[in-house]
């Protein structure tokens, strides 16, 4: 299934309510196009897996998603909302309603586990400092790590950091939680103790999540749907048994963990790599 | 022909830089006095935190520097009023030589190599863990979290601290004064405030403030232009230092012409 007729499958209004929406959209880094035309939508209350190999674009499309990329063509509404062409303030008021755990952690390195997770309530909301102690201790006990509010970032390990990046991006209850590669760099145990992370959440909150990862197996756990994505363009959507039964053959090829072919085309697969950020 | 080309795209490439900063500044400017007024609390606490960092720990050193740098100067002004028999002039060149210039410049000089890498490394260091993006996914503006408190806290503590090298550098000449040109200390002091005009101490003053807005919107900028990797933000604190070093002086340059051409109009 290519991508024209996926999308002529997703009729214009849904009966599921799209929570965001990509339409035609095109990235580029300087002179170069990564994001050549995506078209997808992401229902409230899902989770969508977005696969792709290194130099693929997903961590760009993801970015985007966000709004720390700005189109240079097409649009993304985030619940309605353009983040490219909005105002500010209009911005704000959409992202303090999504999460982002980012793919080291991203915590803030002079400030303890705590404060990183109590930062969102202290910048946004008016409520009591004993209150926020309290929030922070449920979302550090959400994510498994009751306890570490005092520890600093260097002290925890690539899975504990991880774990309260998440704590962080659910401070603020968010509708819509993004990952950026939540299990990169881990071991499989821990690796597989962030799925089920994801899962509980899902299970527990019902929140809308967009995964980007490359883990096979850990997409196929958490996906209600996934896209994969190759050199910028989207080669297919589905639901996980969809992309099994796929005849398409960089699909097999991507889930079969099959080499590129020719000398040639790895030749040109590495330069692609060398050249993306 | 080729050239005058590079000239000119070396030209277009420092106005653009310049106006980088510019509007780093600008946007900064508009967090710290225009945003409050419109509802979004202006946070003093970070700016505090700052003002100490940059200011309570530069004093040690700061103090050495501009003792020394007094001394130094009472020792070669002496080697020249000496020949004319105006060694008790010794008091007056040390003291408006460091109000009006070496004061200013020596604490600028200091903050560079203390607080302006330091801008640079840290925001650099956030660019490269993603840490800027964070801030921006949790709506809050890099800008308005890292940057306006640092403007705020080197805007405040380049005079404190300018004052504290002047007198330091009074200090040092007095040192040369009563032990090489027969001043009493009391008679030095009282040698030195009478050269001081409050224009002297007042123009070093607006220096100063000019080169605490230069240090940081250069270390600031420097940082967010980190690209990713680890040497990456090497090259921003260099880069920091001495792009700050070379726009101090000629922020200097500015207004020290600036104030000739008032002062002796």
């Amino acid at each position: 299934m290519n991508t024209s007729e996926r999308d002529a499958e997703i009729p214009e209004s849904n009966a599921r309510e799209a929570i965001i929406v990509a339409r035609d959209l095109r990235v580029n880094y300087g002179e170069r196009e990564v994001l050549h035309g995506i078209s997808f939508e992401v229902q409230r209350g899902e989770t969508l897996v977005i696969l792709g190999g290194s130099g693929s674009g997903k961590s760009t499309l993801l970015r985007s998603l966000v709004g720390l990329e700005r189109p240079s063509g097409g649009e993304i509404l985030v619940k309605g909302k353009d983040l490219a062409h909005a105002k500010l303030a209009e911005v704000e008021e959409v992202r303090k309603k999504m999460g982002m755990s980012f793919q080291g952690g991203a915590l803030f390195g002079s400030m303890t586990v705590g404060e990183n997770v109590a930062l969102p309530l202290r910048e946004h909301t008016a409520l009591e400092d004993s209150t926020i102690q309290i929030m922070v201790r449920l979302k550090l006990e959400l994510v498994g790590l009751a306890g570490f509010e005092h520890y600093v970032p260097s002290q925890l390990s690539g899975g504990m950091k991880k774990r309260a990046a998440v704590a962080r991006a659910m401070a603020m209850d968010p509708e819509i939680l993004f990952f950026d590669e939540p299990s990169a760099g881990l071991d499989p145990i821990i690796a597989a103790g962030i799925d089920n992370l994801i899962l509980k959440l899902r299970k527990a909150f019902d929140i809308t999540m967009v995964v980007v990862t490359h883990e096979l197996a850990s997409a196929f756990l958490i996906a209600d749907r996934m896209v994969l994505i190759d050199k910028g363009n989207i080669v297919t959507i589905g639901t996980p048994a969809e992309l099994k039964a796929s005849e398409h053959p960089r699909v097999k090829q991507f889930l079969n963990r099959v080499a590129e072919p020719e000398v040639e085309g790895e030749l040109n697969y590495l330069q692609m790599l060398t050249d993306d950020r | 022909m080729e050239l005058a080309g590079r000239i000119g795209g070396a030209t277009l490439d420092a106005l653009a830089y310049v106006g980088g900063l510019t509007r780093l500044g600008a946007r900064a400017g508009y967090f710290a006095l225009v945003a409050p007024f419109r509802g979004r609390a202006l946070r003093l606490d970070r700016a505090v935190h700052q003002a100490m960092a940059v200011g309570v720990g530069a004093l040690p050193i700061l103090s050495l520097i501009s003792f020394f740098i007094g001394l130094i100067l009472a020792l070669q002004g002496a080697y020249e009023l000496k020949k004319f028999g105006a060694l008790n002039f010794v008091a007056s060149a040390v003291a408006i030589t460091m109000t009006r210039e070496l004061g200013p410049l020596i604490t600028a000089v200091v903050v560079i190599g203390r607080s302006g890498s330091a801008f640079a490394a840290e925001i650099g260091t956030m660019k490269v863990t993603e840490e800027i993006d964070a801030l921006e996914t949790m709506a809050l503006d890099p800008v308005q979290f890292l940057v306006t408190p640092k403007f705020l806290a080197m805007a405040l503590m380049l005079p404190c601290l300018t004052t504290w090298a002047d007198t330091m550098g009074v200090l040092g000449g007095a040192l040369f004064g009563v032990t090489g040109a027969g001043f009493s200390f009391t008679g030095y002091m009282h040698a030195t405030l009478s050269a001081l005009f409050l224009r002297d101490i007042f123009g070093g003053l607006i220096k100063s403030v000019m080169f605490g807005v230069t240090i940081t919107a250069v270390g600031c900028y420097e940082g967010f232009r980190t690209g990713a990797g680890a040497e990456e933000v090497g090259r921003s604190t260099t880069a920091a230092v001495v792009t700050s070093i070379f726009l101090v002086i000629l922020v200097d340059l500015v207004f020290t012409s600036l104030f000739y051409f008032v002062e002796t109009r």
